[in-house]
């Protein structure tokens, strides 16, 4: 075992480690305009690329590394690479599926560098880069015209061939671990695991994997229909170094979830809520306060090793969810 | 962990372990057990053949085995169709599938789509080490169990010996070499057809049990399953003995040990009730008892003709009159029935006089809205809604023809209900509701022309003037796409634009359309909350006969939102009230002549005919008063609430006869008419007379304090009125009605009687009443008293809408949010000696059922909220009203913008 992955289930095993917050809300409050996205590389790029988050590792670097270091600071120990759409199926949709693999490659290595930054600031507290698999704007097992229930608009084979690319660049560009997030169809996490496992395999390495579902409302299911046990069920080959939830609901919705997969998973388990439900104007505006209080008492039930914030977090959030969990024990894994 | 369960799943889980019952897998979608399966596959009836899944599913199958071995097939691709299909419904996607073929590539292409943790059936070593272990590694890659067959490079394993031997082999090779997880391994020591007339058969049921005993004693975790029919193979077409046969294997094996088995789960009974002499004679054969086993129960299923069961599925629900049962089929999904109910509910309708289409707007569009709300409910989830879309366009298609016969026999030409173009904004990318709300409103005849994700403003406003788009529909999920859409509404109305626009997506809210997306665009904007309320939007929209009442309703509906909204925040950028002045609405009173009152002074109106105020009622509000939501007249029509609706106006328009006929209420009304000053910016002051010297009413008033756009003044309801250093004659009325004198005696009647519906009916409607005298009174005042409008001509609806020149703002509402000015308005008008209305201490009126006020003749007087107010405004306000502060501050708690 690679001694980073050591350290990381050293600290595990010692406490609850915190994830870092929202990528998309802190970006959202510079307001960028497309020139910005674009930045001197993508100046004449024939396409718009506002609102393309991940694009800004290559044009806008500093800020990114400045949001990084903001979560670091405020007590993450994992920060998640800015790559939730960096897969070429995603990236197609503005016409740059061509960068997939130097945007995690990027993305990788700038987290690597401001997590190092801070490792050797606070040498106590070793902090971790989890390469980010986002869920792609596709779904394998939903139709996407209920006229032709038999059609699909992406095949699982090229699920694995883009997330291997994108496993590719985040392993090379320095990923501690691996995290399969914002699940919302089984099926394409299924992909991304069969192209993490075939990866390990031809590389001969393993690096932890962290995989995190979504449930999308209160009926207590993903978008693809599973409850939360039959996603476990479905990704638990992986033999994955945590299971959990993140996005779509808030700790306050997500409580009753993250209990049943905690009675259930034989793994550590995460859980990364969004800031409560969006209010009427679209924004989140549940306090860091209230966030921690929510999570606190899952700590303190004794279901979560691993949490930290989803959209509408940030830095002020994840300090306050960092102090709250400080010091309650983790979930025990079973013997 | 390893407490052995193995975790199968579907949408659902499938947790089996030792002490779980055992699983029936379903053996009917497999192309080699059932001729009527392969048959529909090969003639590609996968509507059918889905339907088999289903019956299996709902007949106690826990898992499906699909299977497409088939030489005639290209069982690849029928196998990646029928899971692609099946994971689409959601009542057979429940349950985990068993991937059945006996060649790779197909199990490996049925892996690619399933979401689930299936089962492959099966690998074997059959090929040789090499290709065992190779695809056990690619099982866990996929995630799935595997079913192992009892058979290795010599064949089949028919003996127990070869069985525990190879089973034994496998497993050493799975756990320790591929470390394949043990719980996941599933043997298969191969059943075969017993009572063959062979005697090398006749041991095969015993050899199946005994190694099955074997593999749990000593393969720690591993699960056997087999294919049970194959056991009575010799009894094809002889069913009732083949279930005996299988009943009975199964109640032997599983004491054994066998956890799982591919049977036909509605061939399976109950072995208490195998009758004696059949299970004697089975049992014979299945354990090898005596050498004429085999004869005996041959002879005796000769003679046992017991009718074979029949296939019963729970068809209970055909039982409901037509328009349930379409309901039911829309709400489960159900397209088997869809036609011929369709035809069912359309022959009933043309029976009654009525049009195909009203199929679909009655039944069909109930069953939609079910599910809508189901769906909102969080009961049904989205794979059900979108299924529900298909029964739907199912039933559609068949009205089509006959809708378009009607059209052609009355020589309209067929064509589209509207036409609608939809996209996701720009910078979005979340489509899969819109494309919900595209099916829908194709299922309704509307033509959808959808320009897909991120999507930008000129072009689909392009697209909208190319195919001269009746509505635009805009979508989006992530926060910034409320933004654009505004964006949209805004460039629409700089393009000149006056079509409607939807708008819908998860973060979209009523709220915020009626604040930030609405004011932008003089069309017609309407927030769309899921898929099922989208008909019933687009309806109303195109429908020449609902469309300005819609429109209407939508507008009032979102200023008042607007107006809740901005009562509920100050924030943003704010004036001080001396800055707010500076913006208040110009009028150039040099050029403005006020129009003067025919009469000035008091008028009495006593006992007044409530027969001339019936027809002023605005029957909305009293449909909302009984929480039904909708516009009257068209809530009548409702498909939810229209039954309850037109339940409860029946009612309403007896009582209403009988009241008025009777006389159970009086109505008493008093008006005047004064001359009237603005003074101080924003107060009014009112006249004893034309000398305008004596002020026998000081009116204070409070102005709008948020930063507004240039051209959008900070109004005042003195604004309306000519300033005194003006030196114009201004005017201004004030009125008073109730409906509600002599209420108590017959309230206390039906209270008596604890009559609640009544007694609440008849509150709404003296409360209706008294609105409809506030408008009957005030369009006499213009026409007639005051008569600056001498000639108009409104019917109700337009009334209602406001269409007159002139408003009646009433104190304690938000263009005058102060309560207490009622006094100054009683004390002028003697409204409790002139009309029989009193005051509380808090300022409520009594009768209830009352309503006061002043009127404005001003042509740009206009209702509007003050919104909230800071301290600089209440301290000039408490000044001018000579007020302490904290009296100002206790009567305007709720809209200050400060913590006092």
């Amino acid at each position: 075992m690679d001694s980073r992955t050591q350290l990381l289930k050293h600290v595990l095993s010692q406490r609850i480690m915190v994830l870092d917050g929202a990528m998309g809300t802190m970006i959202q409050a510079y307001k960028l305009g497309e020139k910005d996205y674009r930045g001197a590389r993508f100046a004449d790029f024939a396409h718009d690329v506002k609102g393309n988050n991940d694009l800004l590792t290559l044009t806008q670097p500093h800020l990114i590394r400045e949001i990084h270091a903001k979560y670091l600071k405020a007590g993450a120990d994992i920060i998640e690479t800015n790559t939730f759409n960096s897969t070429s199926i995603s990236m197609a949709d503005y016409s740059m599926e061509h960068l997939a693999r130097e945007l995690n490659f990027a993305a990788a290595k700038l987290a690597r560098g401001v997590a190092d930054e801070y490792t050797e600031k606070t040498p106590e507290k070793p902090r971790f880069v989890a390469g980010v698999l986002g869920p792609t704007n596709r779904t394998a097992s939903i139709a996407p015209n209920v006229n032709d229930p038999g059609f699909r608009n992406i095949t699982f084979d090229q699920l694995v061939a883009a997330y291997t690319e994108a496993v590719d660049g985040l392993v090379t560009g320095g990923a501690d671990l691996l995290m399969i997030e914002t699940i919302f169809d089984t099926l394409n996490a299924k992909a991304a695991i069969f192209a993490v496992e075939s990866y390990f395999d031809a590389h001969n390495l393993r690096l932890p994997l962290m995989i995190s579902g979504t449930i999308t409302d209160q009926s207590g299911r993903t978008l693809s229909g599973q409850t939360g046990e039959a996603f476990w069920n479905s990704v638990r080959h992986a033999r994955p170094l945590s299971i959990g939830l993140n996005c779509a609901l808030g700790a306050q919705q997500l409580r009753p979830y993250v209990e049943e997969l905690a009675h259930v998973a034989d793994t550590y388990v995460s859980a990364h809520p969004n800031a409560g439900l969006p209010n009427a104007m679209g924004e989140y505006d549940e306090t860091p306060e209230q966030t921690a209080s929510f999570i606190r008492d899952w700590a303190k039930q004794g279901w979560i090793n691993l949490t930290g914030g989803c959209c509408g977090t940030t830095p002020v959030h994840i300090a306050a969810i960092a102090q709250a969990v400080a010091g309650l024990p983790p979930r025990r894994l079973a013997a | 962990m390893t407490d052995g369960i193995l975790r199968l799943s579907g949408l659902e889980p499938l947790n089996i372990s030792d002490d779980s019952l055992f699983v029936n897998v379903g053996e009917r979608t497999n192309v080699t057990g059932s001729r009527a399966f392969a048959r529909m596959i090969l003639s590609g009836d996968y509507t059918g053949a889905v339907e088999v899944a289903r019956q299996q599913v709902q007949n106690g199958a826990q898992i499906i085995d699909v299977n497409m071995d088939e030489a005639m097939l290209d069982s690849k691709a029928a196998m990646v169709k029928f899971l692609n299909l099946i994971a689409t419904e959601p009542d057979i996607a429940r349950v985990p599938v068993m991937i059945d073929s006996s060649k790779w590539e197909v199990i490996e292409a049925g892996l690619k789509c399933v979401q689930g943790k299936p089962i492959i059936n099966s690998i074997s070593m059959k090929e040789g080490e090499a290709a065992f272990k190779h695809h056990a590694k690619l099982a866990l890659r996929y995630g799935a169990a595997v079913v192992v067959m009892a058979f290795d490079e010599q064949g089949q394993a028919d003996s127990y010996e070869r069985k525990i031997s190879i089973c034994k082999r496998a497993y050493d090779i799975l756990v320790d070499e591929v470390g394949f997880p043990a719980e996941d391994i599933v043997f298969d020591p191969n059943i075969f057809a017993i009572a063959t007339g062979i005697d090398e058969h006749n041991n095969y049921a015993t050899d199946f049990i005994r190694a099955t005993a074997w593999i749990k004693q000593h393969l720690p975790r591993a699960k056997v399953s087999g294919g049970v029919s194959n056991i009575s193979f010799s009894f094809r077409g002889n069913d009732a003995v083949r279930e005996a046969i299988h009943t009975a294997f199964l109640y032997h094996a599983i004491k054994a040990g066998m956890s799982m088995g591919i049977v036909n789960a509605g061939q399976l009974g109950v072995y208490e009730e195998i009758p004696k002499p059949l299970l004697e004679r089975v049992e014979d054969v299945l354990f090898n008892r005596r050498p004429d086993a085999t004869e005996r129960l041959v002879e005796f299923a000769e003679s046992y003709k017991a009718k074979a069961k029949e296939q019963v599925e729970d068809l209970a629900w055909r039982n409901a009159p037509v328009e349930e049962r379409l309901s039911h089929a829309l709400v489960r999904g159900i397209t088997t029935f869809i036609v011929e109910d369709t035809e069912e509910a359309r022959l009933k309708v043309a029976a009654a006089g009525g049009r195909p289409i009203q199929v679909i707007e009655g039944p069909l569009m109930n069953g939609m809205n079910v599910v809508g709300d189901l769906f909102g409910a969080g009961k049904m989830f989205l794979p059900q809604v979108v299924k529900s879309a298909r029964v739907m366009k199912q039933a559609v298609a068949h009205l089509i023809p006959f809708i378009e016969a009607e059209k052609a026999a009355s020589g309209g030409k067929s064509q589209a209900k509207g036409k609608i173009v939809m996209a996701t904004v720009k910078g979005d990318v979340h489509d899969i509701g819109k494309n919900i709300v595209g099916v829908v409103l194709q299922c309704n005849n509307f033509e959808v022309v959808d320009l897909g994700v991120m999507v930008a403003c000129d072009k689909i406003l392009a697209k909208a003037r190319e195919v001269d788009a009746n509505m635009i529909g805009l979508s989006g999920l992530i926060t910034p796409s409320l933004e654009e859409m505004a964006h949209v509404a805004r460039e629409m109305q700089r393009e000149g634009f006056d079509i409607p626009l939807l708008i819908g997506g998860a973060t979209t809210s009523r709220t915020h359309t009626a604040v930030k997306i609405e004011p932008g665009y003089d069309g017609v904007t309407v927030w769309v909350p899921d898929a099922s309320r989208a008909v019933g939007v687009c309806t109303s929209l195109v429908s020449n006969d609902l469309r300005a009442n819609y429109i209407a309703g939508v507008k009032a509906d979102y200023i008042k939102v607007r107006e809740q909204h901005s009562g509920k925040k100050g924030q943003g950028p704010r004036y001080s009230i001396e800055e707010a002045r500076k913006h208040k609405l110009a009028t150039d009173w040099q050029r403005y002549v006020p129009p003067l009152p025919r009469q000035l002074g008091i008028q009495v109106l006593r006992d007044y005919p409530l027969a001339q105020l019936t027809s002023f009622i605005d029957w909305t509000p009293f449909f909302q008063t009984w929480e039904l939501s909708g516009r009257y007249p068209a809530i009548l029509e409702d498909a939810v609430v229209g039954e309850s609706a037109r339940a409860l106006f029946r009612d309403a328009q007896a009582m209403l006869k009988r009241l008025v006929d009777e006389r159970w209420l009086g109505a008493n009304g008093v008006f005047g008419l004064f001359p009237a000053n603005c003074v101080e910016e924003d107060d009014i002051e009112i006249y004893a007379d034309e000398k305008r010297e004596r002020a026998v009413m000081t009116w204070h008033n409070l102005r709008q304090q948020m930063v507004k756009p240039l051209d959008k003044p900070n109004l005042c309801l003195a604004d309306f009125i000519a300033p005194k250093e003006s030196g114009v004659r201004d005017y201004i009325g004030a009125f008073a009605v109730t409906a509600g004198i002599g209420i108590e005696r017959k309230l206390a009647e039906f209270d008596a009687s604890q009559d609640d519906y009544n007694s609440i009916m008849l509150k709404a409607l003296a409360d209706r009443l008294a609105e409809a005298f506030a408008e009957h009174l005030h369009m006499r005042v213009r026409r007639e008293f005051w008569g600056y409008a001498a000639n108009e001509a409104l019917d109700n609806a337009r009334l209602i809408d406001e269409q007159y020149v002139g408003i009646r703002p009433a104190p304690g509402y938000p263009a005058c949010p102060d309560h207490t000015e009622k006094l100054a308005l009683f004390e002028l008008l003697h409204a409790t000696e002139n009309a029989g209305i009193v005051l509380t201490d808090s300022y409520a009126m009594l009768p209830a059922a009352t309503v006061s006020g002043f009127y404005f003749s001003h042509p740009q007087s206009q209702y509007f909220a003050t919104g909230v107010v800071d301290k600089n405004q209440v301290e000039d306000y408490a000044r001018r009203k000579g007020w302490p502060l904290a009296e100002a501050q206790r009567w305007l708690a709720p809209i200050l913008n400060y913590r006092p």
